[in-house]
């Protein structure tokens, strides 16, 4: 018997819930441990050729540990788990700064065509010419789009294409013999910005936001001096909002020899109206998994490519495409001369995330010049039509209009009892994946609500008039938010216990006792 | 275009409801010179017919793994992967679902990265692993300067049997993050003898098990001299298959386990994306970087999932964060548990067990070739051959005869004539008795 077949009760519980736990639609699912048959297995290999072995005398003794399921039961348990999930492809997903738009399914036909999905990175060049074709568009569609000369393509994700832009930075840095310290990043900066500068030795110095949620040119160039390396701009910011004298920052900062990151998390707001590169950037990573729409996947692989200006192109790092007499090539090891000879080192192995790529170019592919336009332009005016439509009932963080998400402060919550984080968790029990919240940092009770392009006005009307209803019953009904969510797999979960014992693997029951003992 | 759904009524509309002119109304805060009112210098959009015109006629021009002989290893394999896999991923609950910040309505994938976390703790004998990492080179690099942080001190020595490339990313991530790594000639004969280097500044020794160039050895007693002088031995395993047929790195002593999932669950993909494994013992658990699932309870009592330890990380520590890492490979990650679940116990054992019998008789085959003498006395489904000439030029000359034979190991360290001849072979359970021997004819017609 599992454990899963011991844990079952009796009979039906007070609350009507049957002997297993599950209520309708909503099936309890024990771990895979506790399903265990030893034995057991959902694949049919092959009795193994024999052969005298020749691991070195290692051989493995003993269990793994590891569980026995069949394949019906395996497929049962991951559909059961999915059940668990929220999702874009259920239902708006408005989590300011992520960018949860539709991921179009014909991205994922193309990344499982062999010639990408069964290739192996290090074929040889002869045998990959259609993947370097690959990268070599993708590289033309990210540079036009940016105005911007060069792309690093190999980080995994965008703190990874912050560490390579910031890398750049430094190694340009190093190549004039300069050795400045100082990094200058915005209070409503993302926690990746400072915590990739100082990764790199930087010092990090925060600089207060204006009453407006726009950057403090006048507190930035009192800050600037010959020890600083660089200012990290978000554009749009995290608080929704262009930052209109970026240029006039950027032009102070090349002036006293530093170099301008722009976080480019929020780049579908502009994508194929703004160009960074006009704008004076000199490095920028682009979330291909928020703009270009792949699959965010319960928590990445994501892809940053860094686009770079012609200060900082020479120090990308490897591996890079070239065109070569016969086709296309790739530099992957440090050259003595000539291109990839000042580049800063590697970062990941192989080529970076192909697989983001394919989808990505397929994406970019389908929308054209014109439908990338359009992107920024409906995600913009999605984003509005919330603010404009809730700004009588909630408290809009700054006045005016934003760009691709509408951010809320939590004024219009004073005196009900009602928290931003309970507020958050009854928007789960109406049906809805909450915004982000108590981001950015500068805004109390922050909510920041981004829509994306891909919903549709009776979505967005829906969804309005459940956050009206919700900000109308914060002012008698105070109780309805502290007990939510009610409705969901689970209630609220206690994360302090959590942190203060970890439990953060299974065990089994045997060992877990002699523990407690 | 298919993906907006905003009709011109609805943007009419909406843009009253706003009190807004015209759509350039809402952009007020962006100058007129950096205004794009024109489409960009690209071509305009395309139905899915075209695009899937475009892009299959750019797969075509590869030549993928599935459809040759193939032997091609050094960090990538290829593995039969069980269709229910795919398809299991590609449920938009998990396919289209963001990190899990609001654990209530994410309780499938939190409870799917706990079993994740446990399968990696139980395969490379850890205490503890997170909910992975962008893949195994990265890892790696964590892995470092996590010793970094454990142990205070400032040196890494790095074997000469890791994997070059992983090498490179360490050395990058070392040069500007301010610490010293030392690393030693490549090994191709796994004979080096890495404990020589340590002293009392190196945080860590990094060996890859088994190594870049397949060889096996017990790191025992590299684990005992590294805690003998302060040092954490990091072990780097490219191949996770292989811990199905060998003793895990933990048993042996290690510290640290960073490792590359891609083998279980997940396809070539011209090199990513991939899965990043990192496993350690309890007592650094937090100094690890990366995410966590851990378990607790929900207000009625009953049992579930949260991210946890979440101070170790960059949205509340910032710049003092343990890692700027921000995300992991959760859908890599995913088709990592549901193969390992659908193996299980006995079936990653056998299917280890193939794997390495496979490579002993391609081994066996391959030492009948006249020039050629196989390198390793210990392997596990990939090792090093000696040819009589340059392999680069080999692996060419047989690509065009639809052989993907090896990597040369001078593609990864050029400009060293002791490695220009060496090859790097593997077999998994995908190779057929077929393949291995016409890999065998060809190499011989070509060394004649």
């Amino acid at each position: 018997m599992s454990d899963w077949s011991k844990a079952v009760s009796a009979g039906f519980k007070a609350d009507g819930t049957g002997p297993t736990g599950s209520r309708g639609l909503q099936m309890e699912e024990a771990l895979s441990f506790e399903q265990d048959a030893p034995g057991r297995t959902g694949v049919d290999l092959p009795e193994p050729p024999t052969v005298k072995d020749r691991l070195g005398g290692l051989a493995r003794k003993g269990a793994i540990g590891l569980p026995g399921l069949s394949e019906p039961q395996v497929v049962r348990h991951f559909t059961r788990l999915s059940q668990k999930n929220y999702a874009i492809d259920a239902g708006l997903y408005p989590l300011g700064s992520c960018t949860m738009k539709h991921n179009p399914r014909l991205n994922e036909k193309m990344a499982r065509l062999a010639g990408f999905g069964d290739l192996h990175p290090l074929a040889p060049e002869s045998a990959v010419q259609g993947a370097l074709e690959l990268l070599d568009q993708l590289a033309h569609w990210l540079k036009t789009l940016t105005n911007m000369p060069a792309v690093a393509l190999s980080p995994a994700a965008g703190a990874h294409g912050e560490l390579c832009g910031m890398l750049c930075i430094k190694a340009a840095l190093e190549a004039k013999g300069e050795n400045r310290h100082r990094v200058l990043v915005p209070e409503s900066a993302h926690g990746t910005n400072p915590a990739t500068a100082a990764a790199i030795g930087f010092t990090v110095e925060a600089v207060p936001a204006q009453a407006n949620g726009k950057v403090d040119v006048a507190a930035f160039k009192a800050k600037l001096g010959p020890d600083v390396a660089a200012i990290m701009i978000t554009n749009p910011n995290t608080c929704g909002i262009f930052e209109t004298e970026i240029s006039a920052l950027a032009d102070a900062v090349h002036a006293i020899g530093g170099y301008l990151y722009c976080d480019g998390a929020n780049f579908n707001a502009i994508v194929g109206r703004v160009r960074p590169g006009d704008l004076g950037v000199d490095a920028m990573h682009i979330n291909l998994h928020k703009t270009f729409s792949t699959p965010h996947g319960g928590g990445g692989p994501g892809s940053g490519p860094v686009v770079l200006s012609a200060a900082l192109a020479p120090y990308a790092p490897l591996p890079l495409t070239v065109h070569g007499k016969d086709g296309f090539r790739v530099i992957e090891t440090p050259q003595a001369s000539g291109e990839g000879s000042k580049a800063l080192g590697r970062l990941k192995v192989f080529h970076g995330q192909m697989g983001m790529f394919v989808r990505a170019l397929a994406y970019m592919m389908s929308h054209g010049a014109d439908g990338l336009a359009q992107v920024a332009e409906d995600a913009v005016l999605n984003a509005n039509y919330v603010l404009a439509r809730c700004k009588d009932v909630m408290t809009p963080a700054f006045p005016g209009y934003c760009m691709h998400e509408a951010l809320f402060d939590d004024r219009f919550l004073k005196d009900t009892g009602v928290t931003t984080l309970d507020f958050a968790k009854a928007l789960i029990d109406a049906g809805y994946h909450p915004m982000t919240v108590y981001f950015p940092l500068i805004v109390h009770g922050a909510m920041l609500v981004e829509p994306t392009e891909t919903e549709s006005k009776d979505a967005l009307d829906a969804f309005i008039a459940t956050l009206r209803a919700l900000a109308e019953k914060a002012k008698t009904d105070a109780q309805h938010f502290a007990d939510a969510p009610r409705l969901t797999p689970r209630r609220r979960l206690d994360e302090t216990g959590a942190a203060r014992k970890p439990v953060l693997r299974w065990r089994p029951e045997t060992v877990q006792k002699q523990a407690a003992e | 275009m298919r993906y907006l759904p905003l009709t011109p009524d609805d943007r009419r509309e909406m843009l009253a409801a706003i009190g807004a002119a015209s759509v350039r109304d809402l952009f007020k805060d962006v100058p007129a010179k950096v205004w794009q009112s024109k489409p960009v210098d690209l071509p305009m959009h395309l139905g899915e017919i075209e695009v899937d015109r475009a892009l299959s006629a750019m797969a075509a021009r590869n030549i993928p793994s599935g459809q040759v002989p193939s032997f091609l290893g050094a960090g990538a394999y290829k593995h039969h992967v069980p269709s229910a896999v795919d398809h299991l991923i590609q449920r938009g609950e998990f396919l289209t679902a963001y990190t899990p910040y609001q654990p209530e309505i994410a309780q499938g994938t939190l409870q799917m990265l706990f079993e994740f976390q446990t399968q990696v703790a139980l395969i490379t004998g850890m205490d503890v692993a997170n909910a992975s990492m962008y893949d195994g080179s990265t890892a790696t690099a964590e892995a470092v300067m996590m010793a970094g942080r454990v142990t205070r001190r400032n040196r890494a020595v790095l074997s000469g049997g890791l994997h070059p490339q992983y090498r490179a990313i360490v050395e990058t991530h070392g040069k500007y993050g301010g610490f010293k790594v030392e690393s030693l000639a490549p090994d191709p004969d796994g004979k080096e003898d890495a404990a020589a280097r340590l002293g009392d500044d190196v945080s860590c020794v990094v060996v890859q098990y088994p190594s870049f160039f397949g060889h096996v050895r017990d790191l025992k007693p590299l684990a005992e001299a590294c805690h003998a002088k302060g040092a954490l031995l990091v072990v780097v395993t490219t191949e996770i298959v292989s811990l199905g047929a060998l003793e895990s790195p933990g048993a042996m002593g290690a510290d640290i386990v960073a490792a590359e999932g891609q083998s279980i669950g997940n396809g070539l993909n011209y090199g990513g994306p991939y899965v990043g494994l990192f496993a350690t013992r309890e007592k650094f658990v937090r100094q690890m970087p990366g995410r966590l699932s851990g378990q607790t309870v929900d207000a009625d009592g009953r049992r579930g999932w949260v991210l946890t330890l979440s101070t170790r990380e960059q949205h509340i520590r910032r710049e003092k964060a343990t890692s700027n890492i921000c995300t992991n490979a959760g859908l890599c990650a995913l088709a990592f548990c549901i193969h390992m679940t659908l193996l299980g116990e006995a079936g990653l054992k056998r299917l280890a067990a193939i794997n390495h019998a496979k490579a002993v008789q391609l081994a066996d085959k391959l030492a009948g070739v006249p020039g050629l003498s196989v390198v390793n006395k210990s392997f596990f489904n990939e090792f090093t051959v000696r040819l009589p000439k340059p392999a680069a030029g080999i692996v060419e000359r047989l690509a065009a005869k639809r052989i993907l034979a090896g990597v040369p190991v001078s593609r990864l360290l050029p400009g060293d004539a002791a490695l220009a001849n060496l090859l790097l072979v593997a077999a998994t359970e995908t190779n057929t008795d077929r393949d291995m021997d016409a890999l065998v004819a060809a190499l011989r017609e070509d060394l004649r």
